[in-house]
């Protein structure tokens, strides 16, 4: 109990105040260590959703659809227009691999306006009390998209899936012609394999860098507010800065994870868009 | 430090929220919102329809209605010219009559006039003679005058 006061009255240092907010709880050593902090909140948020889509699926309404209902409606037909708007070819997994995109992309988001010390304070409460360690050891990342782990495996699956629905467009023969003929015609084959090359690799990388970058920045900046410290005199200009932000944050979880939703549609239309020297 | 095993586990993780958010989030409520598209559909079609068969019964009953309004005025244009003809033929009946007992009167006065002026003669024909037997006296003998006399009665 001690130890816990402590915790809460230490001072902050910087260093590892940042270190604490942005370091990994992992799990494991070498190759074989996980992430569990960005596991455990991406779980969890995904979970909740997938807990209120259950509840709220087990009575849907055709006449009096109820508040959350409506709310879900919204979304999903929101999603459905941009998937349909994008890939205009009727596809069972656009539709929800996009919704799941932009769904949990943004409740994984919204923990950056959570208060940046309340998920790592519980996570070394609760790492006390089952004494895993000593709470100033215990790292905790509370945005998962503030993490490498989310956005890349996001970009990646959609990686996989673009070369998938790329050879199912235009067959193994097909696929391969367009990194030789594409963009300069077949006579600049190794220009174009050079480039193609560089196009798809950027593809997923700046689809989950652009997604890791500004939360990073985001949750960063949340944390270099809270380090403003403690005093009655910076207090209002503390708590304005950290309102505005949030405000702005609000906006950046939307947009990103809207960002991330479109063009991962937009890549997979690319890619099965028989046409297209893609 | 190495996310490898993180990024497989995320990796695995998007593929079962993809199929969960599809079982659980996508399916139902596009089920629901394609059935309240349906209806919603279904209930303009039926408006539609029903707008289309009150049409089609204003028009018909516009037809009865304008049928019936002929019919009456036939109806009652024939009634008028039967009555007319009716009239028509009564006074022609009744004209007809009316000549028939003038004709008849007119003829049985004739008739009349005639046997009186018959009687007449036949009277002036008796006093004449009678006059003159009693100017003459014996003088005339009524055998041998007697065809001078029907002569003269017959002049009168």
């Amino acid at each position: 109990m001690s130890d816990l006061l402590s915790l809460l009255s230490t001072p902050k240092e910087a260093t590892a105040f940042i270190h604490h907010h942005m370091g990994n709880f992992t799990i494991g050593q070498g190759l074989f260590s996980v992430n569990a902090d960005e596991l455990i909140m991406s779980w969890l948020m995904g979970g909740i959703v997938l807990f209120v889509a259950w509840r709220v699926g087990k009575r849907l309404s055709l006449d009096r659809p109820g508040r959350l209902q409506s709310v879900l409606e919204t979304v999903v037909e929101f999603v459905n227009n941009q998937a349909k708007a994008l890939y205009p070819k009727a596809d069972p997994l656009i539709g929800p691999l996009a919704l799941t995109i932009f769904v949990w992309v943004i409740v994984m988001n919204v923990m950056d306006i959570v208060p940046v010390d309340l998920v790592p304070t519980i996570a070394q409460v609760v790492g006390l009390a089952f004494g895993v360690a000593e709470p100033h050891h215990i790292m905790f990342r509370a945005v998962p998209t503030a993490g490498l782990a989310v956005p890349t495996a996001l970009a990646l699956s959609i990686f996989g899936l673009t070369l998938l629905y790329g050879i199912r467009a235009k067959g193994v023969l097909g696929y391969l012609k367009g990194y030789l003929s594409h963009p300069f015609g077949i006579w600049l084959a190794p220009f174009n394999i050079a480039i193609t090359i560089v196009e798809e690799i950027a593809k997923p990388l700046s689809l989950s860098l652009r997604l890791f970058g500004n939360m990073f920045a985001g949750d960063l900046v949340f944390i270099l507010i809270a380090l403003l410290g403690f005093s009655w005199f910076a207090l209002p200009i503390q708590a304005g800065i950290g309102f505005l932000w949030t405000a702005f944050e609000t906006l950046i979880i939307l947009i990103q994870a809207f960002i991330f939703m479109l063009l991962s549609v937009v890549y997979l239309a690319l890619a099965s868009d028989a046409e297209s020297s893609h | 430090m190495s996310i490898g095993l993180t990024l497989l586990v995320e990796i695995i993780t998007f593929a079962l929220f993809v199929y969960a958010f599809k079982k659980l989030l996508w399916k139902p409520l596009m089920g629901v919102m394609d059935a309240r598209q349906a209806r919603i559909a279904e209930g303009l079609a039926a408006s539609d329809r029903g707008m289309e068969a009150l049409q089609k019964a204003e028009a018909k009953s516009d037809d009865a209605l304008r049928e019936a309004r002929d019919q009456a005025r036939d109806i009652l244009a024939a009634a008028n010219q039967q009555a007319v003809q009716l009239v028509e033929q009564a006074r022609e009946t009744a004209r007809t009559e009316g000549d028939r007992i003038v004709e008849r009167a007119k003829a049985e006065v004739d008739r009349e006039v005639q046997a009186a002026r018959e009687s007449l003669r036949r009277d002036v024909g008796r006093l004449a003679v009678q006059g003159a037997e009693r100017i003459l006296k014996r003088e005339i003998d009524s055998k041998a005058h007697a065809q001078m006399l029907d002569q003269l009665a017959a002049e009168i």
